[in-house]
C-alpha cells in the first residue's frame, strides 16, 4: 500500500486516520534515516499537528482528494517555522518567515510534511554529495549515491520513507535521482509551477516538480503544486489542468522519437539495453516509433556551464551576512565581512560555480561565453521544435549509467557534470521531462528511462509513463530488506 | 584560454569570495578543467542567431500601484545576524 490514490482511499473510507500514516512513516525514517540521511529536519510534533488538522478537516467533510496524505519537502522550499536550510552551512540556522508557493499549496491541500529532505547545496551537484549536511546514501546500494540534487527527496521515496515528495530541477535535478533510485519524476515546462519562495539557483531553469514511485502519483501531485501565482513573475496565466485526465488513454498510435545522440558513445550497455527493451513493451501497447535527431544537444552541458553559474553568481551575490543566514564572526570591514561569510557558509563546488559564473559575464568575456551560449540555447530549443514536426514523445536514457560510488566523481567536477549529459537540454528549452524506473542492472541498480514531451504535453508524458506502469512493476519494487 | 593564479585571485575578488593561497592553486586546476569543457561551444558557428534568455517570451506584468504585502519586518528581521532598532548593523562604510 504506497501508491497516493490507495493511501487516499484508505483515509477517505476511515480505515486509517492521517495521524496513524504519519506515525508510520515517521517510524520509517526513525529506522532508515540514521543509515540513508535523506533527511535535514524532521519535527515529529508539527508533522503530527499537521496530521491532526487533516483529520479534523476529513471529519468535517472538508477535505480534498489528498487530505492527510503526508509528504516530504526538498529543503530548498522555504517552509514556515520549519529550518530551510538548501543543504548549506549558510543557511544551517536558517528559520523561513514564509511559505513557498508550493508549500502553500501542499498546505491547501491538506498534506502534512513529514520533513525538509537533503539536497546538494543549493541545488549544485548531481551526487547529493555537496551537501553541508552529508551525503545521502541510495537505498539500493548505501556505498553509492542517491543522485541529485534532489537525492534526499528521492531516498525518501525509494526506501518509502514518504509516500511522494517535492523536488526541483535546474538540468536534471529530478529526473536523474529518480532514475538512480528507481522512482518517477517529473520536471514540468517552464512555469508550469511557481518558484515563489524556492530558494533559486538558475531562475531561467529552475523548476520545482513531483517526485513519486509512480506516475499515477506524480499526475496527482502535479495537480496539487502547479498553477498561476503572481508572486513568480516568470509564472504562467494558464487554464488549471487535470495531470491525471490522460492516464487510462491507450498509446495506440503515439510516435515515439528516439534521438541517435541519446544512444551513443558513452551509454552503458545495461541501460541501452533496458531502454529498448521498454521501447518494445510501447510498441506492443501500439506506440510507433520514429527516429528523430538533436544534433546540437552535445553542446548542452557547455551551454548550461555557461548559464547556470552566470545566473547563480548574481543569485546568491544576496548571501552577505547582513540580512540571514550565516555571519563570520570576526572581520575588518564591510568587503572583509562579506568575504568571510562567504567563503565560510559556502562549500567547495557552490564558490566554483560562483567563480565561474563571475567570470564569464566580466568585462571582456561576455560575448565569448555568456552570449554564445545564449545562442547554442536557441540551437538547442530549435533541434526539439524540429523533432516534435516528427513525434509526440522523445524517449531515451535519464543517465548515461546507474548509481556510481561515494566519491567515486567529486575530484572530478566535470566528469560529475556529464552525469546530467541527457537532462541538460530539456532545461534549456523549458520543455517537460520525466524519468520513470524501466529495469535493473547487472548489479541490481534501478535504471531510468527518460520521456521529453512539447510544452505542456506533461498529461501526454504522465500517459505513456502510466500505461507502461500498467503492465511493468519496476516502480513498485523495493530495495532489499525494505518491504 | 587558461587562468592564471592571479586571475584565480581577481575573480574571488569580484565574487566576494576569500580564497586563500593554497587553495588558489585547486581552484585554478578546477576552474580550467571547466572551462575546458565550455570551450567546445567556440567550435560552433553561430552567427546570425539570436541569443535566447529565457525558455518562454514572456513579458513582465504590471500590476496596480497598490500595498499588496503586510508589514512583517519584525519576522523578517528575526533571522537577520545583528540588528537594532529594526535596522540591520554592518561595519561602518563611512568616516
Amino acid at each position: 500500500m504506497t501508491t497516493l490514490t490507495e493511501l487516499a482511499a484508505l483515509l477517505a473510507t476511515g480505515k486509517t486516520s492521517s495521524v496513524e500514516l504519519c506515525q508510520d512513516y515517521l517510524a520509517r525514517i526513525a529506522a532508515w534515516n540514521p543509515t540513508l540521511n535523506a533527511f535535514i529536519t524532521v519535527d515529529a510534533e508539527r508533522t503530527l499537528s499537521e496530521a491532526r488538522a487533516a483529520d479534523a478537516l476529513r471529519a468535517q467533510g472538508r477535505g480534498g482528494a489528498l487530505t492527510g496524505v503526508p509528504i516530504a519537502h526538498k529543503d530548498i522550499f522555504c517552509a514556515e517555522g520549519w529550518r530551510t536550510t538548501c543543504g548549506s552551512r549558510m543557511l544551517a540556522n536558517f528559520t523561513a518567515p514564509y511559505d513557498a508557493s508550493v508549500i502553500e499549496r501542499c498546505k491547501a491541500a491538506g498534506m502534512p510534511c513529514l520533513g525538509k529532505t537533503n539536497m546538494d547545496e543549493f541545488a549544485m551537484g548531481s551526487s547529493n554529495e555537496t551537501s553541508f549536511f552529508g551525503p545521502v546514501r541510495n537505498p539500493w546500494d548505501v556505498e553509492r549515491v542517491p543522485g541529485g540534487s534532489s537525492g534526499g527527496s528521492a531516498a525518501a521515496v525509494a526506501a518509502r520513507m514518504a509516500p511522494a515528495a517535492t523536488g526541483t530541477d535546474t538540468g536534471g535535478s529530478i529526473r536523474q535521482p529518480a532514475a538512480l533510485t528507481g522512482i518517477t519524476g517529473l520536471k514540468p515546462s517552464y512555469g508550469v509551477v511557481s518558484r515563489y519562495g524556492m530558494i533559486a539557483f538558475a531562475s531561467s531553469l529552475d523548476q520545482g516538480g513531483p517526485m513519486a514511485p509512480g506516475a499515477e502519483d506524480c499526475a496527482l501531485l502535479l495537480n496539487v503544486m502547479a498553477g498561476f501565482d503572481a508572486r513568480d513573475s516568470t509564472s504562467l496565466e494558464r487554464a488549471p489542468e487535470d495531470y491525471t485526465r490522460d492516464l487510462a488513454r491507450p498509446l495506440t498510435g503515439v510516435r515515439i522519437g528516439l534521438p541517435r545522440e541519446f544512444f551513443g558513445a558513452g551509454l552503458s550497455a545495461d541501460t541501452a539495453r533496458a531502454v529498448l527493451a521498454a521501447v518494445e513493451e510501447l510498441r506492443r501497447q501500439g506506440a510507433e516509433t520514429v527516429d528523430v535527431s538533436l544534433p546540437n544537444s552535445g553542446l548542452s552541458v557547455a551551454a548550461y556551464y555557461v548559464l547556470a553559474p552566470a545566473e547563480a553568481s548574481s543569485n546568491l551575490s544576496r548571501y552577505d551576512g547582513v540580512r540571514y543566514g550565516h555571519r563570520a564572526a570576526e572581520y575588518r570591514d564591510l568587503t572583509d565581512l562579506y568575504e568571510r561569510t562567504r567563503a565560510e557558509g559556502f562549500g567547495t563546488e557552490v564558490k566554483r560555480r560562483i567563480m565561474i559564473g563571475t567570470y564569464v559575464l566580466s568585462h571582456g568575456y561576455y560575448d565569448a561565453y555568456y552570449l554564445q551560449a545564449q545562442k547554442l540555447r536557441r540551437l538547442i530549443a530549435r533541434d526539439f521544435e524540429q523533432a516534435f514536426r516528427q513525434c509526440d514523445v522523445i524517449l531515451g536514457p535519464t543517465a548515461p549509467a546507474t548509481a556510481f560510488r561515494l566519491g567515486e566523481k567529486t575530484a572530478d567536477p566535470v566528469a560529475m557534470y556529464l552525469s546530467d549529459i541527457y537532462t541538460i537540454a530539456v532545461n534549456l528549452a523549458g520543455l517537460p521531462g520525466l524519468s520513470l524506473p524501466c529495469g535493473f542492472d547487472t548489479a541490481g541498480l534501478p535504471i531510468g528511462l527518460q520521456l521529453i514531451g512539447d510544452y505542456f504535453t506533461e498529461a501526454r508524458l504522465l500517459n505513456v509513463a502510466h500505461q507502461y506502469q500498467c503492465i511493468t512493476d519496476w516502480h513498485r519494487r523495493l530495495p532489499a530488506g525494505m518491504s | 584560454m587558461s587562468l592564471s593564479i592571479d586571475d584565480v585571485a581577481r575573480i574571488a575578488k569580484l565574487a566576494r569570495i576569500r580564497v586563500d593561497a593554497d587553495e588558489a592553486s585547486a581552484y585554478q586546476a578546477q576552474l580550467n578543467g571547466i572551462l575546458g569543457l565550455i570551450e567546445q561551444m567556440q567550435a560552433v558557428d553561430t552567427a546570425g542567431i539570436e541569443p535566447m534568455s529565457h525558455a518562454r517570451d514572456v513579458h513582465q506584468r504590471l500590476r496596480a500601484d497598490e500595498v499588496s504585502e503586510p508589514d512583517r519586518r519584525a519576522a523578517f528581521q528575526a533571522v537577520a545576524p545583528m540588528v537594532e532598532d529594526g535596522l540591520y548593523l554592518v561595519p561602518k562604510v563611512i568616516e
